[in-house]
């Protein structure tokens, strides 16, 4: 799988009546071709601008992005947000249709937009609410408008800030599964960033762990559950209960090596960082593999994932050039 | 800082235009005057005892106006605003009276009140009771029923409730009626004195030099000096609004 | 139905009653100033109502004097309106810009419309044309000022909702800002009218030689106070019948804001 979007030393520093504030220091991570990969980091810790920057909102101070190959300056014209305050994003005085239809105007005639917006309406199940403004609408279901006129867009790229944020739990629930349907329906690449642990394991291919304020990278994680995932099931299995643990370890600034013994893992303390996880599937195409792959999940409870390695990094450099098998053994830990 | 150097410069720019504009002789002389001479008149004038007399008769006529309007509107719209039956009743009385233009009283006006004072004060009532009473009346409507419940809660009674919460939840709105009908009434005060000349003011300063002598020259620094009250007056107001009602910038936004 | 019914007839009964103590009270004044509201209905349908069937009944008054004034006012008016929106959204885009003219404006919308009639009166002589310069001098600030407030307080999501997806200027000025400033460009628009309506008088009080406020005018000078009545009635009925028209156009406009709005 080729590399959709390359985020290379990405820095930003805001300067402020009472000294510089520096909100993102430096964070490097990639995204492939059809990967979902969630962002995570505690509160304020710049999320968003990291979203801003990459989506070309906003200039970084230092580093760069890429986007298949070209760096971002300004708005990419295939990249597509879905932003957190659905109320805020959807335009009130246009109908549901015409707010899907918004942003096609400038490219598309009138008959091939109405098509689009029907389609991705009914992909996101709101085919019947076309007509209504976006007030008369639910939260969930305004979520469900931005995420439909985002998808009729045909981004390269999609970046989710916070997208389910703002929403009840139980239509949360839905809207992730909804999102899982629709990225295999259209293909797309995401970059979705939340401060929900459960919700970066459950929805990514790949889980990037952002310290407190600034912003680094303290790892980038391979989510190895199957595909096909079930808010039940899903949640209630060993690699996933394993997974969100060593995510919520690395937000709260503990190395998994001081990690209470006492969860099923016994040997996080002591295991050298060999790079050998249960949870590394292949790295370069997680998404293709993580499938086939999920039976190495139950070796998880032995992972030493532990503390970033500069062998990890090395082997991160050559990801997505090995094979499957060699880079099922990498590491996957990345600063 | 930097905004009031580009307003300043804004200001300059104006007055350099003006300058231009009144030299270059587009107009018949006499009739755009440059920036500069407005400006020497306008120094002149506020030196001159009449000039001066004629701006404290506009200020004074304008005040007592404000001041009359307030003591009428805002204990009426207390009321229409806390008892429905009876807004519902004057309704319909308001929405007629409301749209006649103060102006087109003024030939009454002039006949019932003469040319003096009580003319321009009589019409600048009546054009600014409206905003104030309008604003007041909505304030009241829009008080959070939940601060009245919590009040409530607390066992507050009917007056308490009223004087407590609902007051001075109302009192930002009471205030933008209040700076609304400050300006409308400075331009009733002054067109009055304008249309109907005789009772002194700034607006008859301006008639005169311009009907009598065609001063134009004396005619832009009338103006500005109303221009500058007006500005003056609104600023004030703004102040005092922000000053008093710290506490209302958040919930001012979500309305 | 049955409550709108029921407030419809309290409002209007209310009226009636009113009329009927005004009625009884100038009668049984007998001022010369206030005359009897059935003299004044009188003497306006002696006024405007007083033509050939073929004209649906409307006198030589209302061309010659009713119709050129309603002309003026709302030509004056749509041009601010048009002008002031124009302005008002360019310059609430461009904090720069404001900047510059901000505290111009403030003095610009502080001035007395009234005073400026001797400046148009000298520029452009009695008649239509000063007629129409003193209504848009008047009525341009409020919709310039609004629409800068309106524009500038574009939701900051929707601002970037826009860029992300690329939209061509005419798109973002036309399909964002101008409907996010809508509510306030309303308010702007509606304070306009009744200024419009104001000055209308005004500029034919002083410089006119037809049109409602000049018949006012004319009837003081004639001690006609039934005249000078209707014409005060006139008024009110055009600034009510406007302000309506208005406030129904704005609904349309605004039917996607949340109900219970406005």
């Amino acid at each position: 799988m080729p590399t959709m979007l390359e985020v290379t030393g990405l820095g930003h520093r805001y300067r402020s009546k009472d000294g510089e504030h520096i909100a993102l220091d430096g964070l490097s991570f990639d995204v492939n071709a059809g990967e979902l990969v969630c962002i995570v980091g505690p509160s304020g810790c710049g999320k968003s601008t990291l979203l801003r920057s990459i989506s070309g909102l906003i200039r970084p101070t230092s580093g760069q992005v890429r986007l298949h190959g070209d760096v971002v300056d300004g708005v990419p014209s295939d990249l597509a947000v879905v932003f957190q305050d659905y109320s805020r994003s959807l335009f009130p005085w246009l109908s549901v249709q015409r707010n899907v239809e918004f942003p096609l105007k400038k490219s598309l005639d009138k008959a091939e937009r109405r098509e689009r917006a029907r389609q991705a309406l009914e992909q996101v199940g709101l085919a019947g609410a076309a007509g209504k403004y976006p007030w008369q609408l639910s939260g969930g279901m305004q979520q469900r408008v931005a995420i439909a006129r985002a998808l009729a867009y045909r981004p390269a790229l999609l970046l989710m800030d916070e997208p389910f944020a703002s929403v009840d739990a139980q239509t949360r629930f839905d809207l992730e599964d909804l999102l899982l349907r629709v990225r295999r329906e259209y293909d797309t690449t995401i970059l979705l960033v939340t401060h929900d642990i459960d919700e970066s394991v459950y929805l990514g291919d790949r889980v990037v762990v952002l310290s407190k304020s600034p912003a680094r990278v303290v790892r980038t994680l391979d989510v190895d559950l199957p595909a096909q995932r079930d808010q039940i099931t899903t949640r209630e299995s060993e690699a996933f209960v394993a997974l969100r643990s060593e995510v919520a370890r690395l937000l709260h600034g503990q190395p998994a090596g001081d990690a209470p013994t006492g969860n099923g893992r016994p040997s996080a303390g002591r295991a050298p960082a060999k790079g050998k996880t249960g949870t590394a599937s292949s790295a370069g195409s997680t998404a293709a593999s993580s499938a086939g792959s999920s039976s190495g999940s139950s070796e998880k409870a032995a992972s030493a994932k532990a503390q970033p390695s500069r062998n990890g990094q090395a082997a991160n450099r050559n990801r997505g050039k090995g094979n499957g098998a060699k880079s099922r053994r990498r590491g996957r830990a990345r600063r | 800082m930097r905004r009031t150097v580009r307003g300043l410069v804004g200001l300059v720019g104006f007055l350099a235009v003006g300058e231009v504009v009144g030299r270059s002789g587009i107009a018949p002389p006499g009739y755009l005057p440059p920036s500069s001479l407005v400006l020497t008149r306008l120094v002149e004038l506020l030196a001159t005892r009449s000039f001066v007399l004629d701006l404290i008769a506009t200020v004074l006529a304008w005040a007592i106006a404000l001041g009359i309007a307030i003591a009428v509107a805002v204990p009426a719209g207390l009321l229409l605003g806390t008892v429905p039956a009876l807004r519902h009743c004057a309704r319909s009385v308001i929405e007629f009276l409301r749209p006649i233009p103060s102006v087109a009283l003024i030939p009454l006006a002039i006949m019932v009140f003469g040319i003096g004072p009580d003319t321009k004060i009589f019409l600048a009532v009546y054009a600014a009771v409206w905003p104030i009473l309008f604003n007041t009346i909505y304030a009241m409507d829009e008080v959070d029923p939940q601060l009245v419940d919590t009040a409530r809660s607390f066992g507050l009674g009917r007056w308490p409730v009223l004087t407590r919460v609902s007051l001075p939840s109302a009192a930002p709105f009471v205030a933008t009626g209040i700076r609304l009908s400050a300006s409308v009434a400075l331009v009733v005060v002054v067109s009055v004195e304008f249309l109907a000349g005789g009772s002194g003011g700034l607006g008859r300063f301006v008639l005169e030099s311009s009907s009598g002598s065609g001063r134009m020259d004396l005619v832009f620094a009338g103006i500005a000096v109303a221009g500058i009250v007006g500005y003056l007056v609104n600023a004030g107001l703004e102040w005092a609004q922000r000053k008093a009602f710290v506490w209302s910038a958040a919930t001012g936004e979500a309305s | 139905m049955n409550a709108k019914l029921k407030q419809f007839l309290q409002r209007w009964g209310v009226f009636a009653a009113l009329v009927v103590v005004w009625e009884l009270a100038t009668r049984a004044a007998v001022s010369p100033f206030f005359p009897t509201p059935l003299t004044i209905l009188r003497t306006m349908r002696d006024q405007w109502l007083s033509g050939p069937a073929s004209r649906l009944f409307l006198s030589d008054e209302v061309f010659g004097d009713v119709l050129p004034s309603v002309g003026r006012m709302l030509g004056g008016w749509a041009l601010a309106c048009v002008i002031g929106v124009a302005v008002g959204v360019a310059l609430g885009r461009s904090r720069v810009a404001m900047d510059y003219v901000g505290p111009l404006l403030a003095f610009a919308r502080a001035i007395p419309p009234p005073m400026l009639v001797p400046v148009f009166l000298v520029l452009l002589s009695i008649g239509t044309p000063m007629q129409l310069a003193t209504i848009i001098f008047g009525t341009l600030w409020p919709v310039v000022l609004n629409a800068v407030d309106g524009a500038r307080a574009v939701d900051s999501v929707k601002v970037e909702t826009a860029r992300v997806f690329r939209l061509p200027r005419h798109q973002w000025l036309l399909g964002v800002v101008v409907p996010s400033a809508l509510p306030k460009i309303f308010a702007g628009v509606r304070v306009s009218l009744s200024l419009a309506l104001i000055l209308m008088v005004i500029s034919e009080l002083v410089g006119a030689t037809n049109g409602i406020g000049y018949q006012l005018i004319y009837a003081q000078r004639q001690f006609d106070l039934p005249t000078m009545w209707a014409g005060i009635v006139l008024l009110g009925v055009l600034g009510y019948l406007f302000n309506t028209l208005l406030l129904a156009g704005e609904r349309r406009a605004l039917s996607w804001q949340p109900a219970g709005r406005g």
